[in-house]
């Protein structure tokens, strides 16, 4: 295991949505700041700093995390994922996404891109779950506008759609 | 398919939000050499502060700044506030503490992960005081002064009499009497508050970007604070904001403090507040205390009403405060035709989170009282709860209908909306549902709640809690202006500026589909530029989103503009399609004969006439397509002398009805089958529309079910992170049938009304209503927690 004194700053390189990038922070900082203030990727929001509400979650090596509960050092030579991986090169939103447009499944969309990333991992090892499965990780995050039910029809719709 | 408006139209926000293109206040870049800052809290409800010793902390690398009251006091002033008391709040704490969270010092350094270590070296010795937690002891003469100048907590009381209420009680079968609690709560938006603020000493001005979402009538607060005319208090709201629901109002303090920053470090300062500041001391709803009765007769009929609220804002009293007291004034009789009146409105000061904006704004309070009283009234006078809402309810043929305390209801027919609502079996359902839960010894009850929901409020409802005298002598307050202005460019693209914020509300799709109506355009082709800059924008002090201000208000204006460049490209179109102006139309992006359509041009090519050739304009025209629509309806007058306000523009109609069930081991309440129905007049976008209903239900679901801001006796807070604070998930929110009823309003050209908020007054009503019938109790105490609904049935268990 990689050893740092915690005045030191330390180089992380990890692979951030198919590009090897790397800088220079200190240990202590979370991923999700790292992602947001070191590699520009705003896409990925914080929304409680204590692991509650789910606007954080990216994808390390597949699977879903909390970035605000995860420091970047342990995303050291990892594979991340964060919400600008979705999209089509030209722009051309996923069958999620569209389905999360169809649906009305988002308004301020500060929420969006954790419950976006959290299910890209639960569905690419689920394709067919049962409407209380949705639930089920839906309930890992928070949304306080759209009072749910816009985006349990864009997840059955994403379902539906394979 | 159609975009045309009225239809369900996906949204233009959501390619870029979904993929991660967001541009909210922290995603944007902030200038060379920005500083960090850490705001150090209050742990005391009540103390004086005795020291603040910041040599440690200054000696860390990277800090530049340890900022207190005292500094702030000699920069700034006071906050401005509606109510002329001495109640005076800067944006840091000056001499004393008087809630738990407040800001009483501010680290700056060169990254927040400094000035938050630096925080800790910071050392603030306080003398604790005796705090004032319960807003009915502290009017008590007895209580601990929150501030010592105003000599009472309670500062300010007003009695309103409309009819004639004494009468009324003498002649009544029966008086029905409560008293109802309103909790706090907030509907805490996931993003935080956010400041970037820059101080230019050359001129002496500000430049703050933060994500405010209005109403603008508290920039010139911030303006005063920092003693810098308007126009040297330049605020910039970003292109996307992570929801609102009212509590980023409550930035503005924040914006005055990191200007103040910015100034004494003489670097550009940024905040990004955290979740745990936020819960502890960003904004609440206030909570309230109703003593309502009614005098009724025997079959039902309400012949008057007294209402006594006290409501508690906290610490301070922050512009536009106390307005949720006065935002439904005029309409407090809700949905009922009653005529008698008496109302007390007193507001007090606690030691606890000042309270200010969240959805509902008034609403949620006084439905919870006056619903749960109609409900009172039919179990005392054993009748019907259906019944009596039936012989209440304002008469169709009554509108516009004049309410007793001044509101103007524009349109509705309540009787039908009620009718169908429970009609189609479903309250049969509900009550067979209810039946077969009782027969088998379980625990159900059905609730009902009618809500008139306002829209647009008057700008001078607020100027209702000074007297008559005191209103003369400032000039009368009124009126509620909406803007928007809309372009044509030389190749005839079309874009939209107006004066609201974006918080999710879907605003930029539904103007779109507004101008592009008028214009013949598809809603694609137009684009709409929602971020503001008060150094360029000439909005009107109604600015912002609030109080469903958009569909009555701005959405009008976004209409009128455009309806305005239409009459210009016809009268230029007509002159080279050689027709008459009245027999040109704007369609399918085509200027054209209406009654020769092959006789057209295209859009773009008329629309360039006035930027390349304007000598070929009709005479007298003047030569630029951009209008601004100003709308300022008439019917927002002043308060009269008899202190009737109509409070809002627009008046819809919501009517709730659920069936409950309680767990008897564990107690949650189970909301088994919940019906809504609405009536807004016109439906813009009815995708967009049930997403407002949508959201507002489960905010409403929140408030009757989970949502809490607990403080203990002694004034400490118990609710500051999302573990204690409980908002609910997708598994929490029950499923809702919407159902729809339109009668447009007459005084908007587009008939179209507000209705984001009703649910949120209406849920937490209907719910109480339906506990109580569920445990046959009087007092139901919101938020219905499983520790609550236990007391209520060992209560229950005992009397019976």
């Amino acid at each position: 295991m990689r050893r740092v004194n915690k005045d030191q700053k330390v180089r992380i390189s990890l692979t951030l949505n198919g590009r090897k990038v790397s800088a220079e922070t200190e240990p202590r900082t979370l991923l999700c700041d790292f992602l947001r203030h070191s590699l520009a990727a705003t896409g990925t929001h914080v929304g409680c700093e204590h692991g509650v509400c789910g606007c954080c979650t990216v994808q390390i090596d597949g699977a879903a995390v909390r970035s605000c509960l995860t420091l970047a050092m342990q995303a050291e030579g990892r594979d991340v994922r964060t919400v600008e991986s979705l999209a089509g090169p030209d722009g051309k939103l996923n069958k999620l996404q569209q389905a999360f447009q169809n649906n009305h499944a988002l308004q301020c969309g500060f929420c969006t891109p954790g419950i976006l990333m959290s299910f890209t991992d639960f569905l690419s090892r689920n394709p067919k779950p049962t409407e209380d499965e949705l639930r089920e990780v839906l309930s890992g995050h928070i949304c306080r506008c759209t009072g749910y039910a816009g985006i349990m029809a864009a997840l059955k719709e994403a379902v539906a759609a394979d | 398919m159609s975009q045309r408006l009225g239809t369900r139209v996906v949204r233009k926000e959501d390619p870029a939000l979904l993929s991660g293109r967001g541009r909210y206040a922290d995603d944007l870049p902030v200038p060379n050499g920005t500083l960090h800052a850490h705001v150090i809290r209050s742990p005391h409800p009540h103390a004086e502060i005795v020291s603040i010793d910041s040599e440690a902390a200054l000696a860390l690398d990277g800090v530049w700044a340890v900022i207190t009251g005292e500094d702030i006091k000699a920069l700034s002033d006071p906050f401005l506030v509606a109510l002329k008391a001495p109640v005076h709040q800067w944006a840091l704490a000056v001499e004393r503490v008087r809630y738990v969270g407040e800001a009483v010092a501010l680290v700056v350094a060169e990254n927040r992960y400094i000035a938050e270590d630096a925080a800790e070296l910071v050392d603030i010795e306080y003398n604790p005081l005796e705090a004032a937690v319960d807003p009915v002891a502290a009017c008590e003469p007895s209580a601990p002064l929150l501030h010592e100048e105003a000599k009472t907590n309670e500062v300010s009381v007003r009695a309103f009499h409309y009819g004639d209420t004494a009468t009324a009680f003498a002649q009544a079968d029966r008086h029905v009497k409560l008293t109802v609690n309103f909790p706090r709560l907030s509907f805490t938006p996931m993003e935080c508050f956010v400041v970037i603020a820059t101080h230019n000493p050359s001129d002496g001005s500000y430049d703050a970007l933060a994500n405010f979402q209005g109403p603008f009538s508290a920039h010139p607060v911030m303006a005063r604070a920092l003693r810098v005319p308007g126009p040297k208090m330049r605020l910039r709201i970003p292109p996307d904001s992570g929801g609102s629901f009212g509590i980023k109002l409550s930035v503005f303090p924040y914006v005055v403090l990191m200007s103040l920053a910015a100034k004494i470090t003489g670097r550009p300062v940024k905040w990004v507040e955290d979740r745990a500041e936020h819960l502890l001391a960003a904004s609440t709803g206030p909570n309230r205390v109703t003593e309502i009765e009614a005098a009724v007769t025997k079959d039902g009929k309400i012949l008057g009403l007294k209402m006594d609220q006290l409501e508690d804002y906290g610490a301070f009293l922050r512009a536009p405060m106390p307005g949720p007291l006065y935002r439904m004034h005029g309409s407090v009789t809700g949905g009922y035709d009653i005529p008698n009146v008496d109302v007390v409105n007193r507001v007090v000061l606690t030691n606890k989170m000042p309270a200010a904006l969240i959805r509902g704004f008034g609403g949620p309070q006084l439905y919870l009282s006056l619903e749960r009283l109609v409900q009172r009234i039919a179990v005392e006078l054993g009748l019907d709860h259906i019944e009596v809402i039936r012989r209440n309810l304002v008469p169709p043929e009554k509108f516009p209908y004049h309410a007793a305390a001044g509101s103007l209801y524009d349109s509705g027919d309540y009787p039908r909306a009620v009718e169908t609502a429970i009609g189609d079996g479903r309250l049969n359902d509900l009550k067979k549902r209810r039946d077969a839960a009782r027969a088998a010894g379980r625990k159900y009850g059905i609730g009902f709640a009618v809500v008139v929901e306002p829209a647009m409020s008057n700008m001078g409802y607020l100027s209702t809690l000074l007297t008559p005298e005191a209103r003369d002598k400032s000039g009368p307050k009124n009126g509620a202006t909406s803007m928007a202005t809309v372009v044509i460019d030389p190749l005839g693209a079309v874009s939209v500026t107006a004066d609201v914020t974006v918080q999710g509300q879907g605003h930029e799709t539904a103007l779109s589909q507004i101008v592009a109506d008028r214009l013949g355009l598809r809603p694609g082709d137009i684009d709409v530029v929602l971020e503001m800059d008060t150094g360029k924008d000439q909005w009107s002090i109604a600015a912002g989103s609030y109080s469903c201000r958009f569909t009555p208000g701005t959405a009008v204006a976004a209409h009128m503009a455009a309806d305005r460049l239409a009459e210009k490209l016809k009268k230029i179109a007509a002159k080279q399609l050689n027709v008459m102006a009245e027999d040109v139309e704007l369609a399918g992006g085509k200027v054209r004969s209406k009654s020769n359509p092959d006789n057209a041009l295209p859009f773009k090519r008329v629309a360039g006439t006035s930027h390349w050739s304007p000598v070929m304009l009709p005479e007298g025209m003047d030569p630029v397509l951009s209008e601004t629509g100003v709308w300022n309806p008439p019917e927002l007058e002043p308060p009269s002398h008899d202190d009737r306000i109509n409070t809002s523009l627009t008046y819809g109609f919501v009517f709730d009805m659920c069936g409950v069930e309680i767990d008897p081991i564990t107690y949650p309440v189970k909301i088994d089958r919940y019906v809504s129905m609405h009536d807004a007049g016109t439906i813009l976008n009815p995708l967009l529309a049930n997403g407002q209903i949508y959201g507002a239900f489960a905010q409403g679901v929140a408030a009757a079910l989970y949502e809490e801001f607990v403080t203990n006796e002694e004034g400490a807070f118990l609710t500051g992170t999302f573990a204690d604070y409980l908002v609910p998930t997708v598994s929490e929110i029950p499923p809702v049938e919407l159902l729809h009823q339109e009668t447009p309003s007459p005084f908007t050209p587009l008939g179209a009304k507000g209705l984001a908020e009703g649910n949120c007054m209406s849920v937490p009503a209907c719910v109480a209503n339906a506990v109580a019938d569920a445990l046959g109790v009087a007092n139901v105490e919101l938020p219905a927690t499983p520790k609550r609904i236990h007391a209520l049935m060992k209560q229950g268990a005992a009397a019976s």
